[in-house]
């Protein structure tokens, strides 16, 4: 059968023209971590249950732009690519920077790109650099270019002593795309499911975002992950014991290993991927440096789903299949659990200047 | 604000470019083309508690001169570094991280800095 | 040519906050022409380094000749950071030299307090390398602090060797009406100073304050008529080096220091030896030592133990004899000249409490940046 009746067959996944994969990959997460046990010394006097063991908090000279260029290093050393070569660098944040100004263009600049490439800044809440990704994926499956770079970074902002603030935190990863023939990990398959779901937003001007509290579970987070799992998984006509690994958004603990049992999954199936109780959730960077922590230990032959979930919302869900190019990538850069272990307490005093919530 | 300024010297900031580099001193040939692995070790360190304008905000932090592999000493911040790491011959690499903002809504400066090696 | 210093005039050093750059510099010309007794002015030369960041001024030659009563006469300002007022002194000596200039009058002045804290911080940070220096933070103290950590590494030597620079100068600055410090330092407190940019404390920098100085000069010549003690500018040197301090071949080795010295040495026909008392640019602790080592006064890694040694009113080589930039203070650009006008007063005997015995041969050195630039005058009395 060819890629053209294969995608003639169904039209509800997404498949390229011609097949893509992750070409290289690399993750970033800053050196701070603050454990949540110190912010709810300061909201509830310490009492009550935490939902993480603590976050990663980004250092004052950093933001998304400097923490996409070096997840972006990462995968162009483990793709060893021609930055000249990729024709896409996409960064996927909540945090940007700059209001107005792509983040994209820097790192493009940054990695020695410019300027034959696309630049732009994706936005859906936390599934912005997935968003990144499926687009990657149509860029390099239509044969438009031979590389994209999709990133998903944040340093997320959570308002002080609300439940977000537990879990807000900074880091992601950079997924290199390219030819599924060079590639390390094929995508077998992609699926998107979106909706109007108003569970949890940012306006303009304001510097923290508000949320639904009880409904960003089931009828956002739940909704959507599940939908869109279920779809990908019933359409490749696979069940949760087909794959050696998977990945969820992960915005605390338990939901993604709740939708996980749900699905049929079992801890040794995603606990490689759960980073949460240990970063806390890096928003549009959560589910993509799961992944990348897992590209740390698979092997070939390995299947992967990572699905993703934005609010606002929708779930990107990816079939993946690591290839043997995968031994030749991995130790050409840092690795995930590298960062993880770098790893510097500080105190909330700490956290809130670095946070810039120090205010006059 | 000073964009044209910080605009000029973005391949040196981003990955140490030879732009700036003066003419007359440049013996390398291509040098154009030549660009640091970013390893290096510190060569001196100071801790500066009296910061200038635009600064304060960092204060304290570390500047070094860094001996990079290649043999040029490059002044830069040490970042990611705790007081009880620094000493003279620790081995750093580059990082890019923001340098300065100029203020509330200028522009973001992002350059190197250097970071204990990994 | 030779070209000899008629007139003196300096102000206090410290916060002139009801005084303009202007006046100021008016305070210490009326002081210098008053002393050459005359106002017979061709040109003036003007040494700053702040004013068109501090008092958003610039075009100062027009401005001070104007205030001064000097309409009419050629004017100029120099630039060398920290080192142009003895740039604009070697300018001065260059015109009159050349008999274009008769009579010239140059004044370094500096009015640093019009601008305060970190402001004042950036302003004084001007004078390094803006795109591969201040743009990480750096200021004047933190390259001090850069060069004082490696030479402590590389010579295996503490804070507390650097300490007698500072407690000679105070010792010195205590009886100079002019010093912005005049209190006595204790050794034993220098390790204990507050921290500017680690390794360098309050207690090993300078502090910077508001002053100017002027000089009348002639030629020999003429300035015989004039006055009864004409002081005779016999060298009078600028040396430049690799700017930014990573640069250097040796961020140890004051190279500029080195070649103007020589060079200023080498036009008074004198050895090293032959100077019986050294104004040196103390700036920094570190400064002062590497500046010896550079002169050949010390070895390299040695030119701190000049200060335990040598560096009192009656020692072998009396240095910062009215507190040098520690205690009199550093004016930044108006500092170069303090020196001439302080060599000058020993020379003449009119040094009074701060006055060193027998002196006929004085040396003055003005450095910009971290040793940039490097200006060496020497001065000589018949």
């Amino acid at each position: 059968m060819t890629t053209l009746e294969q995608n003639n067959k169904d039209e509800t996944l997404l498949r390229p023209v011609n097949p893509v994969g992750i070409v290289g990959y690399g993750a970033y997460v800053p050196r701070y971590r603050i454990e949540a046990t110190e912010i709810s010394r300061m909201w509830t006097g310490g009492k009550g249950g935490v939902p993480i063991k603590e976050k990663a908090v980004n250092g004052l000279d950093e933001d998304v732009t400097t923490m996409s260029i070096e997840a972006a290093r990462n995968a162009v050393n483990r793709s060893q690519v021609n930055p000249h070569d990729i024709r896409a660098v996409w960064v996927g944040s909540e945090s940007h920077p700059y209001a107005v100004k792509p983040t994209s263009t820097i790192v493009a600049e940054a990695i020695g790109a410019v300027p034959n490439t696309q630049a732009a800044d994706w936005e859906f809440a936390c599934k912005a650099g997935t968003e990144a990704m499926q687009a990657g994926i149509g860029l390099v499956g239509s044969g438009m270019g031979k590389y994209a770079l999709s990133i998903g970074m944040d340093t997320a902002q959570g308002r002080p002593g609300d439940a977000l603030e537990y879990t807000a935190a900074a880091g992601g990863a950079a997924i290199m795309l390219g030819p599924a023939a060079e590639a390390a990990v094929v995508i077998n398959a992609s699926f998107s499911y979106v909706s109007d779901t108003p569970d949890f937003w940012r306006r303009a001007h304001a510097q923290y975002p508000s949320h639904g509290d009880r409904f960003t579970g089931e009828p956002a987070y739940f909704k959507h992950v599940i939908g869109a799992s279920e779809t990908l998984m019933e359409k490749m006509g696979r069940t949760a014991a087909d794959y050696r690994w998977v990945v969820f958004h992960q915005p605390n603990a338990k939901f993604p290993m709740r939708a996980a049992k749900m699905l049929g999954f079992q801890p040794e199936q995603y606990e490689a991927g759960l980073l949460s109780p240990r970063i806390g959730n890096t928003y549009s960077g959560a589910a993509m440096i799961g992944l990348t922590a897992i590209l740390d230990v698979a092997q070939a032959g390995d299947r992967i789903l990572m699905v993703s979930y934005g609010s606002g919302a929708g779930s990107d869900a990816f079939d993946l299949e690591v290839t043997e190019k995968i031994d030749e990538i991995r130790d050409r850069a840092a690795k995930t659990e590298d960062y993880i272990a770098r790893r510097k307490l500080i105190d909330y005093a700490t956290y809130a200047r670095f946070r810039d919530k120090l205010k006059g | 604000m000073q964009v044209a300024k910080h605009w000029r010297m973005k391949a040196q900031r981003y990955y140490m470019g030879q732009d700036g580099v003066a003419p007359a001193t440049t013996t390398q040939q291509n040098a154009e083309d030549f660009q640091f692995n970013g390893r290096g070790e510190i060569y001196s360190y100071s801790t500066v508690y009296d910061a200038p304008a635009g600064y304060e905000g960092q204060a304290p932090y570390t500047v070094a001169l860094v001996k990079l592999q290649e043999g040029p000493l490059v002044t830069a911040q040490l970042t990611d570094i705790d007081e009880d790491e620094l000493r003279i011959g620790l081995p750093v690499e580059m990082t890019t991280r923001k340098l300065l903002t100029e203020g509330e809504e200028g522009m973001i400066v992002y350059g190197y800095k250097f970071r204990p090696s990994f | 040519m030779t070209v000899a210093i008629v007139g003196l005039g300096q102000t206090s050093v410290g916060e002139h906050w009801d005084v303009s750059l202007r006046h100021l510099a008016w305070q210490a010309i009326e002081r210098a022409l008053d002393d050459a007794a005359t106002t017979d002015i061709d040109a003036l030369y003007v040494g700053n380094m702040l004013a068109s960041k501090s008092s958003h001024q610039d075009h100062l030659g027009a401005l001070i000749a104007d205030y001064s009563g000097l309409r009419g006469v050629e004017a100029v300002a120099v630039d060398a950071g920290e080192a142009s007022g003895a740039v604009a002194m070697r300018q001065a000596v260059l015109a009159v030299m050349s008999g274009q200039i008769r009579t010239a009058l140059v004044v370094g002045v500096e009015k640093a307090t019009d601008q305060t804290g970190s402001e004042s911080l950036s302003s004084q940070s001007t004078g390094l390398d803006a795109d591969y220096e201040t743009v990480h933070g750096l200021t004047p103290a933190a390259m001090a602090g850069l060069m004082m950590r490696r030479y402590m590494h590389e010579n295996e030597v503490g804070v507390a060797e650097f300490a007698n620079f500072s407690v000679n100068a105070h010792a010195n600055g205590g009886k100079n009406p002019l010093a912005m410090f005049r209190n006595r330092f204790r050794a034993e407190k220098f390790t204990k100073a507050p921290l500017v940019a680690d390794p360098v404390s309050l207690f090993d920098a300078s502090p910077v304050g508001d002053g100017a100085a002027a000089v009348v000069i002639t030629s020999q010549e003429r300035a015989m008529d004039m006055v009864p003690q004409p002081v005779r500018v016999s060298g009078s040197a600028v040396a430049t080096d690799a700017f930014a301090l990573a640069d250097r071949q040796n961020p140890l080795w004051l190279k500029a220091v080195e070649l103007s010295s020589e060079r200023a040495l080498r036009q008074a026909g004198l050895a090293i030896e032959d100077v019986n008392l050294f104004e040196l640019h103390d700036s920094y602790t570190i400064m002062s030592t590497l500046a010896l080592e550079a002169m050949g006064l010390a070895d390299p890694g040695r030119g701190w133990k000049l200060a335990a040694e040598e560096n009192i009113l009656d020692g072998r080589l009396p240095m910062s004899t009215f507190g040098g930039l520690k205690a009199r203070g550093n004016p930044l650009g108006a500092t170069g000249i303090y020196q001439i006008v302080e060599v000058a007063h020993q020379l003449r005997g009119s040094a009074g409490a701060n006055q060193v015995a027998d002196v006929k041969v004085g040396l003055a050195q003005n450095i910009g940046g971290t040793g940039g630039t490097a200006v060496t005058h020497v001065l000589q009395i018949d």
